[in-house]
């Protein structure tokens, strides 16, 4: 389950499930009647507790989690889930300028938004989230970097005899990297091509997951070796 | 009625008198009062004048008694010679010596001696009967009194001793020199006086850094009092040992903590209230959503109310957030991403996400190659507020953004400017600085009753410009046109080709 496999043909359409965790239940109910508007299903819960539970025991394709919660809060909502599951993470946080953005990127979440946003974006970005992992350039099967080694179709990576499980966000930023070995992308382009995101994306989502990326593939993520910061410009995979 | 219009006439005629009094008596008291002298010169001139004082009475001391001792001294060893001499002569004259060999015997030396006996005046020395004042000799031989007197003998003085001559008729007066005191004297008195100014002048060294010592405090608490208006709130005074000081450090911190918990209260107030706002907005925001969606499902009339409700959905949505940065900024919660951005491409990028995508953007040659370091999210609400004012009082038409190096500059290039120029009514000279206040609109502006912002735009502009330190200030369009022209300045650097 833990292995993000590619679905084909199921990009954010009808029969996507998204799972809720808000404890205002106006608002709840608010999103969960412009998310079907989608045409995706919504199973809300209230309390952290109630979304492990929930998730558990009817994994959703998308969860949204409030940060600010009564109870275990939504930081550990986010570690509880990602410990299961590569499922795609949005968090919902009081402002942008916090530590709070970081420490959910740092706790497995993929994105997140700031109260009060409008549900279209929010759509948007669940959007992006669930789009497919773009179909590798023609023959290359299988991607070597040295002892790490990406088999983009069947979403599998290795390092060395170990099978690294990363969640879907994760396995894009580095498919994306490893099209083309040795160059430098920048985060605008990075933003874009993972998140969809365009120029006045939010930088700290590719540093986040490229430090998590480097904790998984990396054997010294302090020295990385693959995943290689060039100062200024942005980032390269090299073998 | 006659009587009381003279009456009146006469009342305000006293007042005018009073007044006139009045006015005459300020402004004599007003030149008596004396100039204020800074406290500084003020402690300086305290000291050195009771240095003055304290020196000039010891010197004026010091030589009165000095001179009293050493003529006393002098006068009374002259005239126990005097009576010695005296006792001699009488013996020599019961001898009936000659009166020339009698003074010739007594060993005078240098000392001049006069006597007179009867109608025979015999003298020896340099002391002549003419020096002797009448005065002195009536007394003496007159009188029969012994007597001294201090006379000035071509520009020397000396003092003159009479006596009778015991057991005769004759008087016998002896001179002494008194040069020497007098030098002696004159050698004091120098000294005195150099004592004195020395003296004083150490006064008014002491006074000036006993007005520093005491004026530090006063700096110290003029320095903690600007930084506390410059909004460094926890700015305190040290608590000195000094019982006076330690009142004032102690009011003053009192005070300084009193107006950080009320302003942190007010801060806090704001940010509590635009976050309590944040949920019910939320709901708001998402159903209208939901409603937008079925909107042709709707009766025209209530389709109507919805877009009214959306617009104010989101107009309610930018207010809070504006509200909320501002308390942000209060309470110093801002933390800036900042990164190198090349400032053509960043300008373009604001442009298009801005709500003027079709504005037109210049940028000068040396422009191109600017880069700024900023934080990009917060920057392009800078850009985007004032594209919003820029189509808000002067329309979507005519608007352009420049990009260029500070003009004005010398090499190499350490500021960049963005400009936003509109074909709006401009702002008045005296709104220039007022327009970046909260909540405050041009007078033009006040008029228009769909205002959009809530007042806040161009106070987070500065707030913004200037967390990254930078300026914003609004002039006249430069081709002379009506509209205004917005400039915001930010450290630039240029990168080589």
């Amino acid at each position: 389950m833990r292995r993000p496999s590619p679905r084909v043909g199921h990009h954010g359409g009808v029969g996507t499930r998204i799972l809720t965790v808000e404890d205002d239940e106006r608002i709840r109910s608010a999103v969960k009647l412009a998310l079907e508007d989608e045409g995706w299903t919504v199973e809300e819960t209230g309390s952290g507790e109630e979304a492990v539970e929930a998730f558990h025991r009817h994994p959703a394709d998308v969860v949204l989690i409030d940060i600010m919660l009564p109870g275990i809060d939504g930081f550990e909502v986010c570690r509880s889930i990602r410990k299961a599951s590569d499922v795609p993470i949005v968090m919902v946080t009081a402002r942008a300028d916090t530590h709070d953005v970081v420490a959910g990127l740092e706790a497995g979440a993929d994105d997140y938004m700031t109260k009060p946003f409008a549900p279209k974006e929010l759509s948007a970005r669940i959007r992006a989230l669930l789009r497919r992992v773009r179909p590798t350039t023609a023959g290359h099967s299988k991607l070597v970097f040295g002892e790490l080694e990406i088999v983009p179709d069947e979403g599998k990576v290795t390092v060395g005899p170990r099978e690294i499980h990363l969640t879907k966000t994760e396995f894009r930023l580095l498919c994306e990297l490893a099209q083309n070995p040795g160059r430098v992308f920048s985060r605008e382009m990075l933003l874009d091509k993972v998140w969809g995101y365009g120029y006045f994306g939010d930088g700290r989502l590719v540093d986040v997951h490229v430090r998590r990326l480097r904790t998984k593939v990396e054997v010294d993520p302090a020295n990385p070796r693959h995943v290689v910061t060039v100062r200024g410009l942005g980032y390269r995979l090299q073998s | 009625m006659p009587g009381t219009e003279q009456e009146s006439g006469v009342l305000e005629k006293a007042e005018r008198w009073r007044d006139a009094v009045l006015n005459r008596l300020d402004a004599i008291t007003h030149r008596l009062r004396p100039q204020r002298i800074p406290l500084r010169q003020r402690i300086m001139l305290t000291f050195s004048l009771g240095a003055f004082a304290l020196s000039a009475f010891l010197a004026a001391t010091t030589y009165s008694f000095t001179k009293s001792a050493l003529i006393h001294d002098r006068e009374r060893s002259a005239i126990s010679q005097t009576y010695r001499h005296g006792r001699m002569v009488s013996d020599e004259l019961s001898n009936k010596s000659v009166p020339t060999d009698i003074l010739q015997n007594l060993g005078l030396g240098a000392t001049g001696g006069v006597l007179v006996d009867g109608q025979t005046t015999t003298n020896h020395g340099d002391l002549v009967p003419t020096n002797i004042p009448t005065a002195l000799q009536q007394r003496v031989t007159n009188d029969r009194i012994a007597s001294l007197m201090v006379v000035d003998r071509a520009g020397k003085p000396s003092l003159l001793v009479g006596i009778p001559v015991p057991a005769t008729q004759a008087s016998y007066f002896e001179s002494t020199d008194l040069s020497d005191i007098q030098s002696a004297l004159r050698n004091v008195g120098r000294s005195s006086v150099a004592a004195a100014v020395v003296t004083t002048g150490l006064g008014l060294l002491l006074g000036a850094l006993a007005a520093r010592r005491s004026v530090r405090p006063l700096g110290d608490a003029a320095q903690a009092a600007k930084a506390i208006a410059d909004g460094r709130l926890d700015t305190r005074l040290v608590v000195t040992e000094d019982p006076d000081l330690q009142l004032l450090a102690t009011a003053f911190n009192d005070m300084a903590s009193a107006l950080q918990l009320r302003l942190e209260r007010d801060a806090r107030f704001a940010s509590d209230v635009s976050h309590e706002l944040r949920s019910p907005l939320m709901t708001l925001a998402a159903s209208a959503e939901v409603l937008e969606a079925r909107r042709d499902e709707i009766p025209e009339r209530s389709q109507t109310a919805l877009d009214l409700l959306v617009a104010d959905v989101k107009r309610f949505q930018g207010m809070v957030e504006d509200l909320l940065e501002i308390s942000r900024f209060d309470a110093g919660a801002i933390r800036l991403n900042p990164e190198d951005l090349m400032l053509s491409e960043f300008v373009h990028q604001c442009v298009s996400a801005s709500s003027l995508p079709g504005a037109a953007i210049n940028v000068s040659p040396r422009g191109e190659s600017l880069v700024i370091h900023a934080d990009k999210r917060r920057l392009f609400r800078v850009v985007a507020n004032l594209l919003d004012n820029a189509r808000f009082y002067g329309g979507a038409e005519g608007v352009t953004v420049e990009v260029s190096e500070a003009i004005g500059e010398g090499e190499p290039v350490a500021h960049a400017w963005i400009a936003v120029e509109d074909h709006g009514p401009g702002v008045p000279a005296d709104e220039r600085t007022l327009i970046f206040e909260r909540f405050a609109r041009g007078s033009s502006a006040g008029r228009r009753a769909t205002s959009e912002g809530a007042g806040l735009g161009l106070a987070l502009v500065d707030e913004h410009v200037r967390m990254h330190a930078g300026r914003v200030w609004v002039e006249d369009r430069l081709d002379a046109e009506p509209g205004s022209r917005f400039v915001v300045e930010l450290p630039a650097e240029e990168i080589g080709e």
